[in-house]
């Protein structure tokens, strides 16, 4: 509420509170706005960097990418937490100030409002035509039936001699106190979710499964209050993935549509069902949300060694080189190819055709004529007993890389393998075959108990502003004197004036014209 | 018809759109250059209700000046290009939903998959909200100053941010771009016409000027504020459930979450200024257009400097 306000109610109001009584709660109601106001600029403020420098939650490669490129920047930045922006000790404390200062405000507010839920509408001022708003006429109106018409318009009704006191409009401060309130519910919300929910990310080739434990994941971000018992025991296969691309035109080859058919278990021992995972559609096993979020080519590969053993088989997920086309880059590795383990690096081509200098390209991300080129093969330690983490995108650290000995390499790249072929290596040291295209898909699986009460939350906030926006408290007074009837009016919600002038016209007519009607 | 004429009908109807944008804005222009001058306080003494003894002015200006500008006539013309004005931007109107439903109608889906079909339809609702507030309460002041960025907005969009039409990508083929980006597309509509009551407000010296007063500008701007804050809370809402439903977490801190964050939180505290003393007017104005700007940036900005899972566009 504002001075302006407070001046005009204690003009209309004389008999209120007091003047030091005002005078403090217009001094505390001031200095806590303003506290609020600073703080909810510092709110906003303090988001900007979390949108321009790169967040480790979010880009995590980005910020590795700073730390590569530019050190002594990543050092500053991650000093002040800038890469963490929205967990950093400074964000929280501005949100925690603020979120005080909201209990601080709506603790006094609430008791406020209880009071004047219980308060009668003040009595009347003695000069009506001196409110804002202000109409006389003559009749023979009575205080018990202007008050009844006012009933009637829903206002809450006093009367006294000769005058009566209405108001309406309290759901304005209904609404603004609930929205405040919500407003916490969201906080407490968020929080309870991210300390009793998790993440995680996973890449399923088509034919495999995966079951939701916390070893089968490819990255895992639990909150501190997970235990890995408290995974939901579900569990699936990918049987088939299809996309459909946009064939013709300007967006051809702009993915259209894409699906993921999984037999899915909810739990151990329970029959399997059917459920087609689409983006936008995920799958739900009791609270657990599992998200398709991505996908990519997975061709099959089988090698024999220089013995004739078949030493690997199987789909090999192969990294996105080239969104539109789908052009893939394929890592083989086969630690336990005899006499030496071998290695391919490859590229996998969906739709293979021949340029003019006899390379080959892919024409279109969809997989209509695919083929796989062997870029080289290398015989030699891949480094792969060590135990280290290895990144299967990488077929041997820098180190062994140069120790490795080439097989195939370089200038005589062939021509790109189709489905069922079978590049056989020189001397004798083996072959590779590409069997048949798969595909794999990228999940996202989420558990996040506090998405209801969160959505719960908000949607009440949103109601509740509305309310709060929307409606006005405003209050009439009727004074009836020797035939003469005087009607005033305010509205307590500054910047609302403008639809009061009209509803009060329509007040002091069906105070006026209800008169009529009886005659 | 079939896709490519319909195409190529949308945009000859932006075209149109810009040409009758312009001329409305020279209408308006007219009507304000050579109306009269208005006192920077509104006119005092509205005699609606017939029996009303009392003056019922706006509480909002206590303390304000009020004396008004000196009768002086208005030519004939002046009032006819307001008229005019009002007309020419109607048909402009009409010729900016032509263009979002042909395009919708050549795409078979929502018209707002990309940056170009997003800002046609925010320039749509601004004049939208404009022309609807008109038939309420005389907002025609305004009038001209809302032709000045429809008209840049869809020059912009059609020049720059061109997009041809055809499919999006499947994480927008979904019911909630319906709810999510509706909301934002009125919300967004409704801040444009608040920021270009701002923005006068700014301009606007005190005392006699052309421009409209300062009190029906800030009461146009709040008005307006008033309606898009709860529905830019639901789309901030909306889009948090789509996110829910497409990237499995309801809020990341995209970007283009991180802006929209920063954009209610920014009209929330224009809401709270109104209402703080030694805030109100020029300071809230300023905490409006520090808002706007913010919202401008998560439309273009943020879509060019910044990728994201959002950067479709
Ligand atoms: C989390 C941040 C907050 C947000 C997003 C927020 C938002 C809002 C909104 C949208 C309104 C409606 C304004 C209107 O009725 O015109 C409002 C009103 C109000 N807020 Fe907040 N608020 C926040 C924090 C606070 C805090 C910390 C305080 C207390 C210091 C506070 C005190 C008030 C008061 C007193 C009003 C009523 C103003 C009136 O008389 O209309 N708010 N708030």
């Amino acid at each position: 509420m504002s001075v302006d306000e407070l001046e005009r109610e204690r003009a209309a109001k004389p008999a209120g509170m007091g003047l030091t009584g005002w005078l403090r709660w217009c001094w505390r109601t001031l200095t806590s706005m303003k506290t609020a106001l600073i703080l909810l600029f510092l709110f906003a403020l303090a988001s900007v960097p979390g949108s321009l420098i790169p967040q480790r939650s979010v880009e995590p490669d980005k910020v590795a990418l700073v730390y590569k490129d530019s050190p002594a920047l990543a050092e500053w930045y991650d000093r002040f937490q800038l890469f963490d922006v929205f967990t950093s000790v400074w964000f929280a404390a501005i949100y925690l100030l603020l979120f005080t200062s909201l209990i601080g405000c709506i603790i006094p507010r609430t008791a406020t409002y209880l009071r004047e839920l219980r308060r009668k509408p003040p009595a009347a001022p003695r000069n009506l035509t001196r409110l804002p708003h202000s109409a006389s006429f003559d009749g023979d109106l009575t205080v018990t039936e202007a008050a009844r018409r006012l009933r009637k318009l829903r206002f809450r009704v006093e009367t006294g001699d000769g005058w009566v006191a209405a108001e309406k409009g309290y759901l304005r401060e209904t609404g603004n106190l609930l929205f405040h309130i919500a407003l916490l519910g969201v906080l407490v919300a968020v929080g309870f979710g991210s300390l009793y929910g998790y993440r995680g990310n996973v890449l399923v080739a088509e034919g495999d499964g995966f079951a939701n434990t916390v070893a089968a994941y490819d990255r895992f971000i639990p909150g501190p209050q997970v235990s890995a018992e408290s995974l939901e025991p579900f569990s699936f296969e990918m049987t088939d993935f299809q996309a459909t691309y946009q064939v013709e035109g300007e967006k051809r080859g702009q993915e259209l549509d894409y699906s993921a058919f999984l037999k899915v278990t909810d739990a151990p021992g329970a029959a399997p069902r059917d459920y087609e995972l689409k983006v936008n559609e995920p799958l739900e096993v009791n609270g657990t949300q599992t998200y398709l979020i991505g996908h990519g080519y997975a061709p099959v590969f089988r090698v024999t060694d220089a013995k004739g053993h078949v030493a690997f088989e199987g789909p090999v997920p192969c990294i996105i080189a080239d969104k539109p086309t789908l052009t893939s880059d394929c890592v083989v590795k086969v630690p336990d190819a005899q006499p030496t383990p071998l290695g391919f690096l490859m590229r996998f081509l969906p739709t293979s055709v021949p340029l003019t200098d006899g390379s080959y390209a892919s024409a279109f991300p969809g997989a209509i004529q695919p083929g796989v080129q062997v870029l080289g093969a290398f015989s030699g330690d891949l480094g792969m007993r060590s135990g280290e983490p290895r990144s299967v995108y990488e077929l041997a650290p820098p180190e062994l890389m140069k120790k490795l000995k080439p097989l195939v390499m370089g200038k005589d790249v062939p021509a790109p393998l189709a489905p069922g072929q079978t590049l056989d290596l020189p001397d004798g040291a083996g072959k590779l075959e590409f069997v048949e295209v798969k595909e794999w898909m990228t999940l996202q699986i989420a558990y996040d108990p506090g998405r209801l009460p969160a959505l719960l939350a908000a949607s009440t906030a949103t109601v509740a502003i509305v309310l709060s926006l929307v409606i006005r408290r405003r209050r009439v007074w009727v004074r009836v004197k020797d035939g003469t009837v005087d009607v005033g009016g305010l509205t307590r919600t500054e910047g609302s004036a403008a639809g009061f002038a009209e509803e009060f016209d329509d007040i002091v007519k069906v105070l006026a014209a209800g008169d009529k009607d009886e005659r | 018809m079939s896709a490519e004429p319909l195409a190529e009908l949308s945009d000859l109807f932006v075209v149109a759109a810009v040409l009758l944008y312009l001329f409305a804005m020279v209408g308006f222009a007219l009507e304000l250059a050579f109306g009269r001058a208005r006192a920077d306080a509104p006119v005092k003494g509205r005699a609606r209700t017939p029996v009303t003894v009392g003056a019922a002015s706006s509480e909002a200006e206590a303390g304000m000046p009020s004396d008004d500008a000196p009768q002086q006539p208005v030519p004939a013309f002046a009032l006819r290009g307001g008229i005019a004005g009002v007309v020419l931007a109607w048909l402009g109107w009409a010729a900016n939903l032509g263009a979002i439903v042909t395009r919708g109608l050549a795409v078979d889906r929502w018209p707002w998959g990309n940056m170009y079909e997003f800002i046609v339809a925010i320039c749509f609702a601004a004049v939208s909200a404009f022309l609807i507030t008109q038939t309420r309460t005389n907002i025609r002041f305004l009038g001209g100053f809302v032709m000045v960025p429809a008209a840049l907005g869809l020059g912009l969009a059609s020049k720059v941010f061109y997009t041809s039409a055809g499919p999006v990508v499947p994480a927008l083929n979904s019911y909630w771009i319906a709810i999510h980006v509706t909301a934002a597309i009125i919300a967004s509509g409704l801040f444009v016409l608040a920021g270009v009551a701002g923005v006068l407000f700014l301009v606007r010296g005190d005392g006699l000027s052309r421009l409209p007063a300062k009190a029906e500008l800030e009461k146009a701007a709040h008005r307006a504020i008033v309606l898009a804050f709860p529905l830019w809370t639901f789309a901030v809402i909306a889009g948090a459930l789509w996110a829910d439903r497409a990237w499995g977490r309801y809020w990341g801190w995209d970007p283009k979450e991180v802006w929209s964050f920063i954009t209610w939180v920014g009209y929330a505290a224009y809401l709270h200024a109104r209402v703080t003393a030694g805030w109100r007017g020029r300071a809230a104005t300023v905490v409006q257009l520090v808002a706007f700007l913010a919202l401008l940036f998560n439309l273009v900005g943020v879509n060019i400097f910044i990728e994201g899972l959002h950067s479709y566009a």
